[in-house]
């Protein structure tokens, strides 16, 4: 990656997984791409006026039509014969919240789209709040862990199942920690003749409260604990998967970050952390990460 | 007003209306359908479906969507159309500030409807009235023919480098885009000649990489909005000079900014905009012809606000009636607060009445402006009432 | 700068914006340990690790390096060095690097 195609300077936390997923993909996808994107910790830290950090065509409408968006770029690009690559890179609040209406057409419509969800499970622009996203039990600013409450109480949307439902020919998970199946992923659903989707794991530094440098180990253990599998479809059918050696428990991953600690501090929180690892359990068989 | 000329046909405003988007040759048409446009964006669909129409059609999840895909295809240079009303324009609302924002020269028919609550599909000016702060240029036809002849005139105006500004032409629903009118249709070599291609200097282009809206802070947000009210001051001579320009090769003209009839000498004026002029007209010929000294001024660019035109228009009227189909809960009426603005700091000091009429689709009758002008008349001896709901159905009440 | 109609921006435009001001704690190559394999390069959020020649003066100081630092380089070496006007600080280079070849240090200015 000599020649980053997302230039230095922007404003994103030092270490977080954003500019590093953005990175990947566009080195996957090269120079001859657009990217859409909706409002976001991507947005608004890679393009305060009067500077960009993107060195690819990007534009920037609204919180909720990145994909529509997407959709008259790709039909306009269409229109003059050119195979110019179009990615939407969105967070997961437009992906999975505001922006599904968008988001259905865009995949019903069979635009040939790669959409890249960068998800970090929250609403991390604006300041932490819950979306569609959040895992059971996290702490957010607007499900916090108190007295009368152990956070989040509704499990993560399944917005893969939601893609497979539109049959989007390529559905995909991916993780900025595997970053060689990232850019394998991308190269893949940008040869699809249709829309495609890819969500990536992105560990927040500044949501999730964890140590400094650990965005990776944390995606890492997110996917060896079966919480984060690593698969994809084609075609509605489950091609790949990413096996895991040895799982590792998911309290190990869970507890590197303050968004869990009341479920370790807490005695009826073990009936949580029971459910949590039930959920990794459920991956691990479905998915048959292990051999 | 046109003249009868072979080349007329009897066709349904909506079909004219299509043709006319036809015969501006966009690249990309996305659509959303809603009483009434949905015949528009039907013929549209049949032209494409016949190969007489070369567009990219898409037939998207909401109105929403119509407008931000139309914010992607722009961006990526094409010329773009979307025709909506209503509800559909209400649920734009947030994409409209964006289009002007980000200075993308969409032209959208809005085929004027009330808003609900409570749910209604007939005719009034609520839906684009209550959207003249979102930036776009607003223009509002008398008739089908003129719906024709603005929206091919929108795009030049739209287009214009030193406009760069999106534009609303705006059509009563059901009384403009379900009639059968005799209209001339416009001819696709006269109309691409007045329209060449659209060639905006910026587009999204791996060649050539740049960043579309990015987010501007305290320090240049300002100038931003700066830059944009100066586009449609610049408007205020361009939406003329456009409608001159197309005068002389198309031989019609409805006004540029502005429109008047019987006007010079009257003593009572009615202001207004939109369809409801054809049977003002009809009103001032008969009490013209009864020695009555009534006329009309017709308010053709709402937005930008053509102050210095109403001024110059206005000698010394002993009276202004002001009807529109629109009302601002909680103030008076758009287009009276407009007028009463323009008129404040000039010297036309004419007492202004405002009448609401003609919401939810309630029809306005000759008799309608009969009384209007009788209560102008009486406001002469003494202001009784600024502003009032015409014909309201007290016994309903 | 001044605005241009629509918010439009030039590509890669932060490069003007130093964002190794924001640092606190700074990352040290010990070039010895180091086995080359990039990944520093493909973790880092900013993109601004950068594999040079040890005798390519000019990048160097480009990137920030001091004379003295550039004298202690390996001679003839493919290297991978963070380019200190962008570098935050975060350490995911120091906690990914498999040979424990990066250590962050307080940064003394």
């Amino acid at each position: 990656m000599e020649k980053s195609l997302l230039a230095p300077g922007h404003r994103a936390c030092a270490g977080c997984a954003m500019p590093t997923t953005i990175r990947l993909v566009l080195d996957a996808a090269g120079p001859n791409t657009i990217v859409v994107s909706p409002t976001s910790c991507l947005e608004v830290t890679t393009t305060p006026f009067p500077e960009s950090a993107w060195c690819v065509p990007w534009i920037h409408s609204l919180f909720e039509n990145a994909a529509a968006v997407a959709s008259g770029v790709e039909v306009m690009l269409k229109r003059r014969g050119k195979d110019t690559n179009v990615i939407v890179i969105g967070g997961d609040g437009s992906t999975f919240d505001i922006g599904m209406g968008s988001n259905s057409g865009m995949f019903e419509r069979g635009h040939k789209i790669l959409y890249v969800c960068y998800d970090n499970e929250a609403y991390m622009n604006t300041g932490v709040q819950r979306s569609g996203s959040t895992p059971f039990c996290a702490h957010t600013t607007t499900t916090p862990a108190g007295s009368q409450s152990q956070g989040n109480a509704r499990p993560k949307k399944d917005m893969p199942a939601i893609a497979l439902a539109h049959k989007v020919p390529y559905v995909a998970t991916a993780s900025v920690a595997y970053p060689v199946d990232l850019r394998r992923k991308v190269k893949k659903a940008l040869q699809v003749n249709g829309p495609s989707y890819i969500q990536v794991n992105a560990p927040c530094i500044t949501g999730w409260t964890f140590e400094a440098g650990l965005m990776i180990e944390l995606a890492r253990l997110a996917v060896e604990s079966g919480l984060w599998p690593l698969m994809e479809y084609e075609n509605g059918e489950l091609t790949g998967v990413k096996k895991v050696r040895r799982p590792k428990p998911t309290a190990e991953y869970l507890k590197l970050q303050g968004r869990y600690k009341h479920l370790f501090r807490k005695a009826e929180c073990a009936d949580m952390l029971a459910h949590i690892q039930a959920m990794a359990d459920v991956n691990i068989a479905k998915y048959k990460l292990v051999d | 007003m046109s003249e009868k000329t072979a080349n007329m046909k009897v066709v349904e405003g909506s079909y004219a209306v299509a043709h006319a988007v036809m015969c501006c040759r966009p690249d990309v048409i996305s659509a959303y359908p809603i009483t009434p446009q949905t015949h528009i964006v039907e013929n549209l669909s049949q032209m494409v479906a016949d190969g007489e129409l070369d567009s990219e059609f898409l037939t998207v999840d909401s109105e929403f969507s119509a407008l931000s895909v139309l914010v992607g295809s722009s961006a990526a240079g094409a010329r773009s159309y979307s025709s909506t009303t209503s509800q559909g324009l209400a649920l734009m609302y947030e994409v409209l500030y964006n289009v002007s924002g980000m200075r993308l020269p969409i032209v959208m028919n809005v085929a004027n409807r009330a808003l609900g609550a409570p749910l209604n599909i007939w005719n009034d000016q609520q839906d684009s009235v209550g959207a003249r702060d979102v930036g776009w240029l607003q223009i509002y036809v008398e008739d089908v023919q003129e719906a024709v002849d603005a929206t091919l005139q929108a795009y030049k105006i739209a287009e214009d480098a030193e406009i760069r500004t999106p534009i609303m032409v705006c059509m009563d629903g059901f009384i403009l885009t379900h009639v059968y009118e005799p209209v001339e249709l416009l001819d696709k070599e006269m109309t691409k000649e007045f329209l060449p291609a659209y060639q905006p200097a910026n587009i999204l282009d791996p060649a050539n990489p740049k960043t579309f809206g990015a987010f501007a802070d305290p320090s240049s947000y300002t100038e931003f909005r700066y830059q944009q009210f100066e586009a449609q001051i610049k408007a205020l001579d361009k939406i003329e000079k456009v409608a001159r320009e197309f005068e002389e090769t198309f031989g019609r003209y409805y006004g540029g900014l502005i429109d008047s009839y019987h006007a010079e000498d009257a003593e009572v004026v009615i202001v207004t905009m939109g369809s409801v002029i054809g049977t003002i007209k009809d009103a001032i010929d008969a009490m013209r012809s009864e020695g009555k000294k009534v006329g009309l001024l017709k308010v053709r660019s709402y937005r930008p606000f053509p102050v210095q035109a109403l001024r110059k228009a206005l000698k010394d009227p002993s009276v202004i009636a002001v009807i529109e189909k629109d009302v601002s809960i909680g103030s008076e009426a758009g287009l009276v607060t407009d007028l009463k603005a323009a008129f404040y700091n000039s010297n036309i000091h004419t007492p202004i009445i405002g009448f609401t009429a003609g919401l939810g689709g309630r029809d306005i009758t000759v008799k309608d402006i009969r009384k209007i002008v009788d209560k102008a008349q009486s406001a002469r001896k003494g202001m009784q009432s600024e502003f009032e709901f015409l014909n309201l159905r007290t016994e309903i009440l | 700068m001044a605005v241009k109609a629509g918010s439009l921006v030039d590509a890669c435009s932060t490069r003007m914006t130093k964002t190794g001001a924001w640092r606190t704690f700074v990352p040290i190559v010990d070039h010895g340990h180091c086995i080359v394999c990039s990944l520093c390069e493909i973790y880092c959020p900013e993109g601004c690790i950068h594999q040079v020649d040890s005798g390519d003066e000019e990048t160097l100081k480009k990137y920030g390096y001091s004379p003295k630092q550039i004298e202690a380089l390996p001679r003839f070496r493919r290297i991978f060095v963070p380019d200190l006007n962008y570098c935050k600080g975060c350490s995911v280079c120091a906690n990914e690097c498999p040979h424990m070849a990066i250590t962050m240090v307080l940064e003394e200015k």
